[in-house]
């Protein structure tokens, strides 16, 4: 699959500071991408960098086959949509305005302006000043405005911030609907649990470093963490935890109450251990958890080493 | 290229509009052209409309003060206001180019400050003329004109030079004060500079050829020269006879200094700026 973005070897110097040391990535087209890591991390950096708003000190950047800073920069930036962090507008302007502007400077009809402004729920709201908005709205008037001209790729900076839960589920439809045209959407976030179930790819950066890279399962595989087996017992749990296979199994296991043991397991061993609870013949409920993306991302974080997946 | 200069030119003129700037400076101008006129005599122990000359050289002397302050007034903030509201970032994301940005902004707010010249001197000038019959000339005519238009440009380059400002400040804060600043430097130190140095220096023959050409230096003064050197009237300044003596400029010079005065300051914004990173 061709990539959207690839970054080379990116490093970059703010005086002595090293904000980000020696990235290297390839964000594969058609996908939705976590770049994930803390405040500071270096996660909006490599967006400004894609975006060609900041230049790399040291490697190269490749946004849709082209340079994002010099002659062909323009051209590139018209199949960008690009939401920023605690996105802002002019206040003295009603959302209609602010869209109308936006879209003059990409060349889209106005007519695809208002109905970007109904597609995130603010057609009652465009004729108020943007003043007026609450930080969800403005936020929906900056997804809006990221939509304009079809965008091949997106740059969306903590687009869920401010957001309530029913509009952070129709925000996430509509990636869902961009990712089935094929388009490219990289989603910068600390909110890891939110982001989880609608990622292809993720990438981990921390102190401005590249920790880890690849698809989610790749991730659960390479991290080695143990998935987590919930089982609800008639007797309490009490011929389990008898049975000789489990002690000799050594696995960490808590009483959970209920009737309900917890069991980390191996990946590799999960299935055999399920078959035996199930043979105690007392267990009347079961099921696996994964582990979370933030498991994943405090095990994967810590040594601060990339590990390509 | 111009349709994006066009884009954003409109939206600051609209946003000016909007915060009242263009009523509230057109009726400054108005209030103040016509208080100058009418008072502009009073330390002679008269009042009223004087004689056009009299009028003209008040009405320069009060835009050589006000136009500059009002020009950095407007545009000061032109970028760093976007950058500490958090739109600029969001705005360099589109196919726009930072000098494009620059000229939108400075196209927007001199326009402004153009028409609130014409209006609000047009109309304390109308008044006059209505008040003071030796102003239904064509000479006169000509000499209003003349004025509208260098105080137009007086007012472009001061735009000019606040895109400058606002292009090199980090804070808006840091503006501001540099505004101030130039202005200052502008409207008062010059003159008094070069005033203390050619008394200093007691006039050499190199320096009082010299003198001349420094009022170039300042728009403020080539502002004055074109308007008092039309009237006939530069011998009205003590300042301007002691500078330019018998010094004749072409009005090809004169212009062409305060164009320079707009486009230097305004190339040097764009340069600035497109090194600036976000």
């Amino acid at each position: 699959m061709p990539s959207a973005v690839e970054f080379a070897g990116v490093t970059k110097r703010y005086g002595r500071s090293v904000v980000l040391d020696g990235i290297s990535a390839a964000l594969p087209a058609g996908e939705i991408i976590g770049l994930l890591g803390h405040n500071g991390a270096g996660k909006t950096t490599l967006i400004k960098l894609a975006l060609g708003l900041v230049t790399a000190s040291e490697g190269k950047v490749s946004v849709l086959g082209s340079a994002p800073v010099g002659a062909g920069a323009r051209r590139l930036r018209a199949r960008i949509g690009y939401l920023p962090e605690n996105v802002a507008f002019y206040g003295n302007f009603t959302g209609r305005e602010v869209i109308a502007y936006f879209a003059h400077l990409k060349r889209a009809p106005e007519r695809e302006a208002v109905a970007l402004l109904d597609r995130v729920g603010l057609s009652d709201a465009a004729a108020r000043p943007v003043r007026t908005y609450s930080k969800g709205m403005r936020q929906r008037l900056g997804l809006a405005q990221a939509l304009l001209g079809a965008p091949d790729l997106f740059f969306l900076d903590e687009p869920t911030t401010g957001l309530d839960p029913l509009a952070t589920q129709q925000f996430f439809d509509l990636i869902g609907e961009l990712r089935a045209q094929g388009r490219t959407v990289v989603i910068s976030s600390h909110l890891l649990a939110e982001l989880e179930p609608h990622l292809d790819r993720a990438l981990i950066v921390r102190q401005g470093q590249m920790v880890a890279q690849g698809t989610v399962a790749d991730m659960h595989a390479a991290a080695g963490l143990p998935d987590t087996i919930l089982a609800r017992f008639t007797d309490d749990g009490d011929a389990a935890l008898k049975a000789p296979w489990l002690a000799a199994l050594a696995l960490p296991l808590k009483h959970r109450g209920n009737g309900v043991l917890e069991i980390e397991v191996p990946a590799a061993r999960k299935m055999v251990v399920m078959r035996r609870l199930i043979e105690t013949g007392s267990l009347c409920d079961i099921s696996l958890r994964e582990p979370t993306l933030a498991r994943l991302y405090a095990a994967l974080g810590d040594g601060a080493k990339e590990r390509a997946v | 290229m111009m349709a994006n200069i066009l884009t954003v030119a409109r939206r600051e003129l609209r946003d000016d509009l909007r915060n009242h700037w263009a009523l509230a400076i057109t009726g400054v101008f108005a209030a103040l052209a016509l208080a100058i006129a009418y008072f502009g005599a009073a330390t002679a122990g008269h009042v009223g409309f004087t004689s056009f000359a009299a009028t003209i050289a008040s009405l320069v002397t009060l835009a050589a003060f006000v136009i500059p302050l009002i020009a950095l007034l407007v545009a000061y903030d032109a970028i760093v206001g976007e950058r500490d509201a958090g739109t600029l970032t969001l705005l360099l994301s589109y196919p726009l180019s930072r000098l494009e940005l620059v000229a939108g902004k400075f196209l927007g707010h001199s326009v402004l400050l153009a028409v609130a010249t014409l209006l609000g001197f047009g109309l304390a000038l109308g008044v006059i003329e209505m008040a003071v019959p030796e102003t239904r000339t064509l000479a006169a005519l000509r000499n209003i004109g003349t004025f509208m238009i260098s105080a137009a440009l007086l007012g472009a380059s001061f735009v000019a030079l606040a895109c400058l400002i606002s292009a090199a400040a980090k804070e808006k804060a840091r503006a501001a004060g540099l505004a101030l600043l130039a202005w200052l430097a502008l409207v008062i130190l010059f003159d008094l500079v070069l005033l203390a140095a050619l008394v200093l220096s007691g006039g050499s023959a190199t320096e009082q050829a010299l003198y001349p050409w420094l009022l170039l230096l300042n728009p403020i003064d080539v502002f004055r020269l074109i308007n008092l050197t039309g009237l006939g009237a530069h011998g009205s300044s003590a300042f301007f006879m002691a500078m330019t003596g018998a010094h004749a400029y072409s009005p090809a010079v004169l212009y062409g200094a305060l164009l320079a005065w707009t486009a230097v300051p305004l190339l040097a914004a764009a340069a600035l700026f497109a090194r600036t990173e976000m």
